[in-house]
């Protein structure tokens, strides 16, 4: 610090307005990098284990290596690969048929649900439920994983239920099924999803104004037109927030995959989560991982992009 | 409140509604604790309160699991990662939302970007990176990383938190002849409280849950996070139902009683920065 002069005991004098822009304007510059001392560890964090290894992915999207030998230049091979070899397109389209499990369903019965629910008020029911309904998002995916694994098998309470009711011939081992595993994979993320998005949306239904409810009823708006004209608008950012979330999870899955399927039976539920892994760790394709990787960044990106955009609108 | 929301009808709608929705969290729960306490390597059915509970299997799935050793391994790794998490994105935030630092635009730009990575995208290089630093089958290959991954959210999340704060409470103190770090400790930090907290529980869940990392860069299962040391397990006893379930509930058990114990807090927390 080089400015003595300035005066630390609180300034009575208001009236002597002239000295003080000139320390301030002195002043300011130290601090600023003083602030950079503020910000530098979490930048040093974030620099060396995220922002250098995605430029590493980058880098070696373009190359064929096998993680030992030395790397050749691969060109595009790996990014075209991506949409021609079928083993890793399927896994991107199964990431977004994810997404209908994992956000389209949960918000639209998330919606549904809270706007006939309408208000959490406090009291001990509602606290409960509040509690409840996020149970499963704190839970490790790996437990939440385990615990379908169990439900979705023979012997598991699904098929129980269909037994219950009359249903055995709808029974099977749901997530070796050829043509029910993805659904079934679908089925946890919506669990995973549903208590969140619902939440969540109760919470932004609680700070519409109810004079908009009124105005509404006062113009002939049944519960369904009150619904399209007041609740959906009002709920625009929490909407947001739950797709934003939930369309991530979707499409960077692994933790559930992994231990429910992981990918099987045959590639009916790979992700590009799990196949990067099996990529990296048992094929010893680095830089095909990569380029997935890659690719799976950027699409990640490009389609939370315009949800984050409805939200913002006002 | 209007008086037509509390109609007698509304009410029970309301109510059933909850309780579906409510029953449908917790089912795989219910389910996995019912066979948890079947006999081992039973076929149990779905859910069915047993005739005689097999308390003992959790004692048996602490021991086959080694928890002991995976609990001692999570703590030491979120001890590793939390504080340190959290220290490192309160005094970023700050310095991003109050300092105005050189290139803070910037920086604010580039963490954008780590915002919506998949901790996959990353992997593949980490696990080289890890390898020629020689911390791999160390803790320190999850807790590095770790810390860097989180950094994102967790600026953000304490950056929103701090431009809150009426800069006419800090302008104030300036005159006053307050450095930053007085200003800090005395005036923002108290009022970011809230947000501090609320993120160590994020980050806790974030590092207690987490199985990738663990799962790719060490080896040993007992070295690992308990969700990690899971895996294996599931692995070894999958067809042992009643173990697996078991082992599974006293895993799920730290984060349950976490988060129950905080819920207030962190529901409201997590709702409110949810829609910042």
């Amino acid at each position: 610090m080089t400015i003595k002069s300035i005066p630390v005991k609180p300034s009575l004098n208001s009236e002597e307005s002239p000295p003080p822009p000139r320390p301030a304007r002195r002043r300011r510059p130290t601090h600023r990098w003083i602030g950079v001392v503020w910000v530098a560890p979490a930048l040093v964090m974030y620099s060396v284990f995220v922002l250098y290894p995605l430029g590493q992915s980058v880098q070696f999207s373009f190359y064929k290596w096998d993680g030992i030998g030395p790397a050749t230049p691969a060109g595009l091979d790996n990014w075209r690969a991506i949409f021609t070899e079928p083993e890793l397109f399927g896994s991107v389209i199964n990431a977004f048929i994810l997404i209908i499990f994992y956000t389209v369903l949960p918000v639209s019965l998330g919606l549904v649900a809270a706007s006939l629910i309408r208000e959490l008020r406090v009291g001990t029911f509602n606290t409960a439920a509040r509690v409840v309904l996020f149970i499963p998002q704190v839970l490790p995916p790996v437990a939440a994983g385990i615990a379908w694994t169990w439900m979705f098998s023979t012997e598991g309470l699904v098929n129980q239920a269909l037994g219950a009711v009359g249903l055995e011939s709808l029974t099977r081992a749901w997530l070796g099924d050829f043509t029910f595993a993805l659904p079934a994979v679908g089925v946890i993320g919506f669990w995973l999803s549903l208590g969140f998005c619902t939440v969540l949306l109760l919470s932004g239904i609680g700070k519409i104004e109810p004079s908009l409810y009124e105005a509404a009823r006062l113009d002939g708006a049944g519960r369904i037109g009150e619904f399209f004209a007041v609740t959906l608008p009002g709920l625009r950012q929490e909407i947001a927030v739950c797709a934003t979330i939930t369309t991530i999870a979707a499409l960077a899955s692994f933790d559930v995959v992994q231990i429910a399927t992981q990918g099987g039976p045959g590639y009916q539920t790979m992700v590009p989560g799990v196949e990067i892994y099996r990529l990296t760790f048992l094929e010893q394709r680095i830089g095909q991982a990569s380029a997935l990787a890659v690719f799976l960044a950027a699409l990640v990106l490009l389609v939370i992009w315009p949800i984050q955009r409805i939200g913002r609108h006002e | 409140m209007s008086a037509s929301s509390s109609t007698v009808h509304q009410r029970i709608s309301r109510a059933v509604i909850l309780m579906a929705l409510m029953l449908f969290a917790i089912v795989p729960l219910l389910s996995m604790l019912t066979a948890a306490l079947a006999p081992q390597n039973s076929t149990p059915p779905g859910l069915a309160w047993p005739e005689d509970p097999q308390w003992h299997n959790f004692v048996d799935a602490w021991t086959a699991a080694n928890f002991l050793a995976l609990f001692q391994s999570s703590v030491l790794i979120v001890l590793g990662v939390v504080p340190a998490a959290v220290a490192m994105a309160t005094a970023a935030g700050y310095g991003l939302a109050q300092l105005n630092v050189p290139g803070g635009k910037f920086v604010n730009a580039i963490l954008l970007v780590g915002l919506t990575l998949p901790f996959e995208a990353l992997i593949t290089p980490l696990y080289y990176n890890i390898r020629d630093m020689g911390l791999l089958g160390t803790r320190w290959a999850v807790i590095l990383p770790l810390i860097g991954l989180l950094m994102p959210f967790g600026v953000f999340w304490m950056r929103a938190s701090f431009l809150t704060v009426e800069t006419a409470l800090t302008e104030a103190a300036k005159i006053d002849g307050a450095n930053p770090w007085q200003i800090f400790r005395r005036i923002q930090l108290p009022l970011a409280v809230p947000a501090v907290s609320a993120l160590t529980i994020l980050f806790f869940l974030a590092t207690w849950n987490q199985y990738l990392l663990p799962l790719v860069l060490i080896d040993d299962p007992t070295m690992r996070t308990v969700a990690g040391g899971l895996g294996a397990f599931q692995g070894e006893h999958g067809t042992n139902i009643a173990l697996l379930c078991a082992g599974s509930l006293l895993i799920i058990a730290p984060s349950l009683i976490v988060f129950l114990f905080f819920q207030r807090h962190f529901v409201r927390a997590l709702l409110q920065g949810a829609v910042k």
